[in-house]
């Protein structure tokens, strides 16, 4: 064997195999099964909760086989790969022949296949075959979009055949998926994914990236007016809505609601609801009691700054609010985080929480004096999720012909009829038989249903 | 005045009768309790409709209307009431009344659900769920479960049949040939496979609207998609020689224990959502 012809053998194998209905199966159950795994395990989470959840031993392994990430892992993206070029090929190593039975040179029965149909349907008739002949032509002629009438040894048969062109649905519905795979491609390479917390009266340039601890910059200035909830009467959320304005510089250049469900699409950017909290204005009241004689003294305050104790007993830095805070494995919610700094100066500086919900909760603490803040005003944030996609057209492009090209391919056939009229002793014999490309218990149906019709035919004629 | 959930969970008696009716059918091979069966099932049907048009109506008149389509509840009942459909149109279409003795119970047991494990109470929607694809998505996925669930039953028999190598004789006689069942199993589940493509791709677009990102691997998409590939495979295994009946039957078999995954199982697994 000479090496162009071994060459030539290799060629064509592992066009086979990428060619075959057999490689699609395995993929997408492979597909199928390996999507189990991130469906199991939390995807993108943090390393210490895989590494308490999995321990020292599968922690490694899972990590080393990116089961912490499955969906973006090589493996998974091959198997996705091998899909892809499998469609490819399998449609180009196709096309051919499907176009052949579309566009054929020169229509061609052989009417043993229809001879041979489980689904005919047989009868006789008085009429003369001539009669019949012309009645059954012009039902079939109007029922199916090519016809050919051909003489036999002793008698004739009429071909009817329509829908050839159902057979490109197939190939409709693989190409969209090529256009998903490439949507998909095409957001993942020049998108981005990103979330902002905005206060009200805030506002960003730049917005920090999901998947990584990128920022991307904005083309405008997103700015949060207003965030405002509604409830239905059983307490239920109603309606989150932020108001926003999008600004060029200073100016104010496009003002929006945008609501779950709702988003903004702005010059290509696109600006979802997505969380919201609540963070305290401005100001607020700390008040510092004596432990002993009950004496209260009050500040006023904000994030930020240095209070001087009463008594000079030192300062109160308030460096930060938060949502939830855990005190021994219990949430107490909302709570202030201080630092206390004492007047000498020589011992440490000390934390401080101080909870909203528990005003006496500082008691506990035993020191010169108890400390509650109160009179906070509340504003709130509004969590946004701001992407950007220029794949989702041809994704949705794709949607819309896996639609059509799935309805085409299911329920619209390529269907050939055959009737075959010979005479004998008098009397017409007739066959009929419909066949489709696919087998389908349709078609035994729709035998059936022809075969009664011409048969009213016929009888409509002797009347 | 009758309310829906009560006359829902009379319904739910009425699909228990069709299916003991359809098995008497079967069991006897007599003809009037298989009649008898179809008019219960087209009585289960309809009251099956009445009562979601009538959930329709007190959502309105509770002042937060919205269509029944909106949590667990509503959606099994919805997915009963089109398992019972699709039935009744292959009974009409192919005269074939042993394919009740499995849908029929599949209709039942959704209900009996309801009526068991959730809670039936009219809620308002909350902000996630105010969308008109909400409700394009989720008749679509059930159809296509209907067609599914149909196709599993199908499968069902299929092995019953195929159990006995194909004899005729005793309860397997009324069972139509291997092939016929083969090829029915096969239209329910092109007819699956089309919904369940336009739920999956309803819900993507519905998720682009809400969330700004129209597949994030959450586990519920995940599990749908998982359905679609089981599905797909199934419709390219028929076109390889040798790949017929019996596997057939049980890759139909895993396509629906994933449906069944991805309507209650996801609930245990973290996600965006909610129920469905
Ligand atoms: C997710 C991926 C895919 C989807 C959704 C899909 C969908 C479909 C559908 C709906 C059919 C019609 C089946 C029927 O008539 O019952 C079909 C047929 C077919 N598919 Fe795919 N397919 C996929 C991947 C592939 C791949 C990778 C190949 C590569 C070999 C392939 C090869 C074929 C062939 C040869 C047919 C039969 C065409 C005919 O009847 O003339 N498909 N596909």
């Amino acid at each position: 064997m000479n090496k162009s012809v071994r060459f030539e053998n290799f060629t064509n194998r592992v066009w086979k195999f990428f060619a075959s209905v057999k490689l699609s199966v395995v993929v997408l159950l492979s597909l199928a099964a390996t999507s189990i795994i991130g469906t199991v395990i939390p995807q993108n989470a943090n390393p210490m909760m895989y590494l308490q959840k999995y321990g020292e031993t599968l922690y490694p392994i899972f990590n080393a086989l990116d089961f912490f990430d499955m969906y973006h892992a090589w493996w998974f993206r091959l198997l996705l790969g091998l899909l892809t070029v499998n469609i490819i090929i399998c449609s180009i190593d196709r096309l051919s022949s499907t176009w052949k039975i579309i566009f054929p040179k020169k229509i061609n029965f052989r009417a043993g296949r229809f001879r041979k149909s489980a689904n005919r349907v047989e009868w006789a008739s008085d009429i003369p075959s001539n009669q019949l002949k012309n009645a059954y032509e012009s039902y079939i002629g109007r029922h199916f979009r090519h016809i050919t009438v051909q003489k036999t040894d002793n008698g004739l048969l009429i071909f009817g055949e329509k829908g050839r062109w159902t057979r490109l649905g197939v190939y409709a519905v693989h190409l969209s998926i090529l256009l998903l795979v490439i949507g998909g491609l095409i957001g993942s390479l020049y998108g981005f994914e990103g979330f902002a917390n905005i206060a009200e009266g805030e506002s960003i340039k730049s917005v920090p990236l999901k998947n990584n601890n990128q920022e991307r910059e904005l083309p405008f200035t997103l700015r949060c007016d207003e965030f405002s909830i509604s409830h239905y009467d059983s307490g239920m959320p109603k309606e989150y809505r932020s108001t926003v304005s999008i600004l060029n510089g200073q100016k104010v250049i496009h003002k929006a609601d945008i609501r779950v469900n709702d988003p903004l699409r702005y010059q290509g950017i696109n600006i979802f609801q997505s969380s919201y909290g609540r963070i305290p204005a401005d100001s607020f009241t700390i008040l510092f009691t004596d432990p002993d004689s009950g004496m209260e003294y009050e500040k006023r305050a904000s994030i930020g700054s240095r209070i001087k104790m009463p008594s000079n007993k030192g300062t109160l830095v308030i460096e930060d609010f938060t949502t939830g805070f855990s005190f021994h494995g219990h949430n107490i919610g909302e709570a202030f985080l201080c630092q206390k700094i004492p007047a000498d100066n020589k011992a440490d500086t000390s934390n401080i929480v101080i909870p909203l919900s528990y005003p006496r909760f500082d008691r506990m603490r035993g020191g010169d004096f108890a400390i509650s803040i109160k009179d906070v005003e509340f504003g709130y944030y509004t969590g946004l999720q701001i992407t950007r996609d220029p794949g989702v057209p041809i994704v949705y492009v794709g949607f819309i012909i896996i639609t059509i090209g799935c309805y085409i391919t299911f329920f619209m056939l390529h269907k050939q009829v055959c009737v075959e009229l010979t005479e004998q002793n008098g009397r017409t014999n007739v066959m009929l038989a419909c066949v489709s490309g696919k087998n389908r218990p349709g078609m035994k149906t729709a035998t059936r249903r022809l075969a009664n019709r011409l048969q009213n035919l016929q009888n409509m004629d002797e009347r | 005045m009758i309310t829906s959930s009560i006359l829902l969970s009379i319904i739910t008696f009425v699909y228990g009768l069709a299916a003991l009716l359809y098995i008497c059918a079967w069991v006897f091979k007599k003809e009037l309790p298989g009649r008898l069966a179809t008019a219960t099932t087209v009585i289960a049907a309809s009251g099956n409709f009445i009562g979601i048009i009538l959930r329709w109506i007190e959502s309105y008149q509770q002042g937060i209307g919205h269509a029944p389509l909106s949590n667990l509840y509503e959606s099994l009942v919805f997915f009963a009431f089109c398992i019972a459909v699709l039935y009744l149109f292959l009974e009409f279409r192919y005269k074939l009344r042993v394919i009740g003795v499995v849908a029929t119970p599949l209709a039942f047991l959704a209900m009996a659900y309801t009526s068991l494990r959730v809670d039936s109470t009219i809620e308002p929607l909350i902000p996630a769920l105010q969308s008109n694809w909400l409700i394009a998505h989720v008749i679509t996925c059930f159809v296509g479960y209907a067609g599914f669930a149909v196709a599993f039953g199908i499968s069902i028999l299929y092995f019953i049949k195929s159990s006995r190598g194909g004899l005729n004789g005793g309860f397997t006689s009324k069972i139509p040939h291997v092939d016929m069942l083969d090829e029915l199993t096969h239209q329910m589940v092109m007819f699956g496979f089309l919904f369940l493509s336009v739920g999956i791709i309803t819900g993507a677009v519905w998720a682009n609207q809400a969330w700004g990102r129209y597949w994030g691997w959450d586990p519920k998409e995940t599990w749908s998609l998982i359905t679609w590939l089981i599905y797909a495979s199934l419709l390219h295994a028929r076109l390889m020689r040798g790949w017929t009946g019996k596997k057939i039957a049980v890759l139909s078999f895993a396509g629906f224990v994933a449906v069944i995954f991805t309507y209650f199982g996801v609930n245990l697994l973290p996600g965006l959502h909610s129920y469905q």
